[in-house]
């Protein structure tokens, strides 16, 4: 509210988003841009409307940083639950587009209430985990800590978006950082491998794998009793999940989900079916080579010939556009914001800010990761927006409003709590 | 670890991202480019398909260039419907129903309208085609076949299926294909590899100038020309005399392997399978149920091959030393070859017969007798089989021959495996395999085959694989075709065989194929054979069989004839033989008498037979 907070705002974290954003605008342009005689600024396109959120956005953004930063932890929990109730809401008042039910129709505008659910969700577990009474080993916060993400996760599941349910998992992260204990760490990135690997190779060649290593370590463990029993019961364990991944892929997966991993994974490929968006995609980049076909000059980008273009597969446009050059500076930018946010998470000595800000970089982490990932046919088909790029009003607004508290509370770090 | 977690994930996920760009930008990029029909469009020139000549150089297979009907529907106007029926020989439904088909593929895209349109009626439709927005004609280029025979030789071409599009990368849809015969074999040589060019598009989809100034292009690489072994006016001489019987004529050329002739009859019109009634003419073709025309007896037919076995097991047991020219053995109209078990032969009682003797009269008795010796010289049965039957493999029975034509069958030469899965616990001895020794039994041969081993004996000793092609554009043919291939029986011991098929000829089993002038050496052969009708077994009249080569030294000719249901060696297909070598070798026949009775010889009612009534007689 005083004038030494806002000088120590982190200029060079909002600089660095406000160049995504520009960067992210002018591919929208070029994306969807036609050759007609309509004003860009027209509300009728997309561009256009991407300009009134970022106006919004901008408004968005100082008010935040003229907001109390004690406000945050008080309201987290009534925050937390209007944003339940929104997410509850749309059963009610919902609009259907693209076979899910995630909008509200307001004044010509979609607004979308998981992208906010996000940054919310983070404000919520900061808040219960930093509580002095909150101790992340114990299984009764491990449970508390659970629910407040399993609630919105399973709103979203129905909707269905199964994207940004994805999302919510990489809170695991912050709890790992916090002092969850390892073992959750383990299985959950033993459970992803695993789950890769069972699709890849046959079930009894990855049990033959994991009882190999299992003796392996036995014997290299020697008369450790203890631990010889927990190696024991990792490898049960895993091999039963192994049992579960192989049922699930092939008996509760419909045929849709298992092409996209197929596909992925090169086990399949089909470039006329589910395979198109990837493979267009792919030839996107190639066309774009080492320093790009320049500004509204790319031939698949400027003959819609990949799919959803402006929103989730943006990235595409800049590999064509830009080139090598461009897409490697993108991703330069991200890794820089990513780092910076959770360096300065970790000098955060107030506790609610830390997890806070840790929690920002993990979202924009995960959703940078799977985004670009699937653009470039490393990751299945996915559909979730790259932050600050993708068009898209609530998806803009929710990174706004993640990046702005972080900002708010990451000005108050060296003044006495 | 747990400080450093997020860190390393963001770090290495971006190295990640950094060469995986790195790899699709910059290094494959060529390979994700060229897939892309968006903004790349390829351009193909094609090589005229390479020509098929005979052994003369008599043009077997030339190109003919048709047109093709192309619409694009977006520029269709209103069309004077009659009119435009009676000129393109379609009625109103059709036109109506190939409009939508095409207007549903594409409406901005050209589709074909109609295919294969010949030069002539090319001529009316040119004059009136300006009437007719929306259609134009390409040219296109098809095999036209300059001889009515051959067929089952030469093969036929067809468009590419989506399998063959997605298991060989050269392919597009709509391309031609080698389907059947040397068209088929030979594909690779006849196609040649056609051009591509690539040219940059705009978003319009307007070609603008070369992708990459021509870099990635590829040169037309012409086709090769084949010349053949055929002798086509042999070819075509047999098929004259194959008329209205069913069966094969083989003929090859001992000294190099190159096949003369491959008569199949009933035979039919090579042209019939190209042009716009193509699928039309296949259908009736394969629905021939009782000539199955598309059915290469020669080389598909695997038949027991009867009495010319004996020469082989004759040379068999003279390499084993189990008898030599001196050798005699008595016939009682047949003789008893085990316990209660009596084999019958047509030699008179009392008759002493030594392999000569035995090979022009065809004697039962003794061939078999030598053959369970050749067994019996093994302490076991197995060991005397698996010997018997090592020797047989290297005349090339009981396999593919390897030979230049994409189909065929191995036959089958029975091994002690054999028997053991048909006696299992040792129950079968020499004599259970009895009828191996005269060529019945067990024991199946292809025609081809059986006119390999007739050259391997005008060779005494060796062969060549045959093979169809002699040339490719000039070239000699592959090594694989020029290697002589020794069989386990010393040369010497041929000419006792072939000493014995000589006197088949001069006094033995088939004095009718005896021609003036030339030494001809062959041997008759008689096989009985069987169908399934409604799952019941029926014997059918015997096949008709001689193979035989000329002159008997220095030999230029061996042929191997069969005729489906002939009843007996001399009656059709000693005769037929004789008539070849003599056609082939003087180049005029004189027993216009002979040639008349062959000619006009026919089986018909005996290959119907089976379908007509139940109960027929055979061997009338």
């Amino acid at each position: 509210m005083n004038e030494i907070n806002l000088k120590k705002i982190d200029l060079t974290t909002v600089f660095t988003v406000i160049l995504l954003i520009i960067m992210g605008a002018v591919n929208i342009y070029s994306t969807t841009h036609a050759d007609n005689l309509e004003s860009p600024l027209s509300l009728n396109n997309p561009f256009g409307k991407q300009i009134v959120f970022i106006l919004i956005s901008i408004f968005l953004f100082l008010s935040i940083q003229l907001v109390p930063y004690k406000f945050f932890q008080k309201f987290a929990s009534i925050v937390y639950i209007i944003s339940i109730l929104s997410l509850l809401g749309l059963f009610v008042f919902g609009k259907n587009i693209n076979g899910s039910t995630a909008w509200y129709q307001i004044f010509g505008f979609g607004l979308q209430p998981s992208e906010f659910a996000k940054p919310i969700t983070a404000l919520a577990l900061a808040k219960y985990l930093s509580d002095i009474n909150a101790n992340i080993k114990t299984i009764k916060t491990q449970f508390y800590s659970f629910l407040i993400i399993f609630v919105p996760v399973l709103l979203i599941i129905i909707q269905p978006d199964p994207g940004s349910t994805l999302i919510f998992l990489s809170f695991f992260l912050v709890f790992y950082k916090i002092g969850l204990p390892s073992i959750y760490m383990n299985f959950f990135i033993g459970f992803i491998l695993l789950f890769f690997l069972t699709i890849l190779l046959s079930k009894q060649t990855i049990i033959l794998l994991i009882l190999t290593i299992s003796i392996l370590t036995i014997l290299y463990l020697k008369k450790k009793q203890k631990s010889i029993r927990k190696v024991l019961i990792y490898s049960l364990i895993f091999s039963a999940f192994v049992f579960s991944v192989d049922f699930i892929f092939n008996n509760i997966f419909e045929q849709h989900h298992r092409d996209r991993f197929n596909i992925v994974m090169n086990i399949q490929e089909d470039n006329r079916g589910i395979g198109y968006n990837t493979n267009q995609s792919k030839i996107a980049f190639a066309s774009g080579g080492i320093i790009g076909e320049g500004f509204l000059k790319g031939l698949q980008t400027r003959g819609n010939f990949v799919p959803f273009q402006h929103t989730d597969y943006i990235f595409s446009a800049i590999g064509e556009e830009w080139g090598f050059i461009g897409a490697s500076i993108v991703i330069c930018l991200f890794a820089f914001l990513m780092l910076r946010i959770s360096k300065r998470a970790e000098l955060q000595r107030n506790l609610f800010s830390k997890i806070f800000s840790y929690s920002t970089a993990t979202i924009i982490f995960s959703h940078f990761f799977i985004n670009i990932g699937m653009v470039l046919g490393l990751v299945p088909t996915i559909g979730i927006p790259l932050p600050f790029f993708s068009y898209g009003g609530s998806s803009l607004l929710g990174f706004v409003l993640l990046i702005a508290i972080y900002i708010r509370l990451d000005s108050e770090r060296t003044s006495k709590w | 670890m747990k400080d450093k977690l997020l860190p390393i994930l963001i770090i290495s996920s971006c190295i990640l991202f950094i060469l995986r760009l790195f790899w699709i930008q910059i290094i494959d990029i060529d390979n994700v480019q060229l897939s892309n029909k968006n903004s790349v469009e390829r351009i193909y020139q094609y090589p005229e398909r390479g020509y098929i000549y005979d052994r003369n150089n008599n043009l077997l297979v030339g190109n003919e260039s048709f047109y093709d009907l192309m619409i694009i529907p977006k520029d269709v106007k209103e069309i004077d419907t009659i009119e435009f029926c009676r000129i393109f020989k379609i009625n109103k439904l059709e036109l109506i129903e190939k409009i939508i088909r095409a207007t549903k593929y594409s409406i901005i895209k050209p589709s074909v309208f109609l295919s294969q349109i010949s030069k002539k009626d090319f001529a009316l439709i040119q004059e009136k085609l300006w009437k007719y927005d929306g259609f134009y004609i390409i040219r296109k280029s098809n095999r036209k076949y300059l001889t009515k025979s051959a067929s089952n030789i030469l093969g036929y071409i067809s468009e590419v299926n989506d399998y063959e599009i997605k298991d060989n990368s050269y392919y597009e849809s709509g391309e031609l294909i080698g389907r059947q015969g040397l068209e088929k074999s030979y594909e690779i040589e006849l196609r040649g590899i056609k051009g591509v060019k690539y040219f940059q598009k705009d978003k319009f989809n307007r070609i603008t100038n070369s992708y990459k100034d021509g870099l990635l292009d590829t040169l037309i690489i012409p086709a090769n020309d084949l010349r053949l072994g055929i002798d086509i006016t042999l070819q075509r001489y047999g098929d004259s005399l194959m008329k209205n019987k069913f069966g094969s004529i083989i003929a090859i050329e001992p000294s190099s392997g190159e096949i003369l002739s491959l008569v199949n009859s009933p035979s039919f019109n090579p042209n019939l399978l190209i042009g716009r009634n193509r699928s039309i003419n296949y259908v009736k073709l394969k629905n021939d149920s009782i000539g199955k025309p598309l059915f290469d007896r020669g080389l598909q037919g695997q038949y027991p091959p009867g009495s010319p076995f004996k020469l082989v097991n004759g040379l068999i047991a003279l390499q084993e030393n189990i008898i030599n020219n001196k050798t005699t053995i008595r016939c009682n109209e047949g003789h008893f070859y085990s316990k209660n078990r009596f084999m019958r032969c047509h030699c008179k009682i009392g008759t002493i017969n030594n392999l000569n003797k035995a090979i022009y009269n065809s004697c039962n008795t003794f061939f078999a007798n030598i053959y369970k010796k050749t067994l019996d010289k093994f302490p076991n049965s197995k060991l005397g089989i698996d010997n018997w039957k090592k020797h047989i493999e290297s005349f090339g029975f009981g396999n593919y021959l390897g030979y230049d034509h994409p189909i065929g069958r191995p036959g089958l030469i029975p091994g002690s495996n054999y028997y053991d899965k048909m006696y299992p616990n040792g129950r079968w001895k020499a004599a259970t395999t009895i009828s191996n020794g005269i060529g019945q039994g067990e024991i199946l041969t292809t025609p081809i085959q059986l006119a390999n081993l007739t050259a391997i004996i005008a060779n005494r000793g060796w062969y060549k694989t045959p093979h169809l092609v002699k040339n490719i554009s000039k070239k000699s043919p592959k090594e694989k075709y020029t290697e002589k291939k020794f069989t386990t029986i010393d040369s010497i011991h041929f000419e006792k065989i072939i000493e014995g098929m000589f006197n088949v000829i001069q006094k033995g089993t088939a004095q009718n194929a005896k021609i003036k002038g030339i030494e001809v050496a062959g041997k008759t052969g008689t096989a009985e054979n069987f169908i399934k009708i409604n799952g019941n077994r029926l014997q059918l009249t015997d096949h008709s069989i001689f193979i035989g080569f000329a002159p008997k030294d220095n030999p230029k000719i061996a042929i191997a004839v069969f005729i489906e249901n002939g009843y007996w060696g001399t009656r059709w297909a000693a005769p037929i033989a004789s008539l070849m070598m003599e056609s082939y070798l003087n180049k005029k026949v004189n027993r216009k008498y002979l040639e008349r009775y062959i000619v006009n010889g026919n089986l018909m009612e005996e290959y119907k037979k089976p379908y007509l009534k139940s109960n027929f007689k055979i061997n009338e």
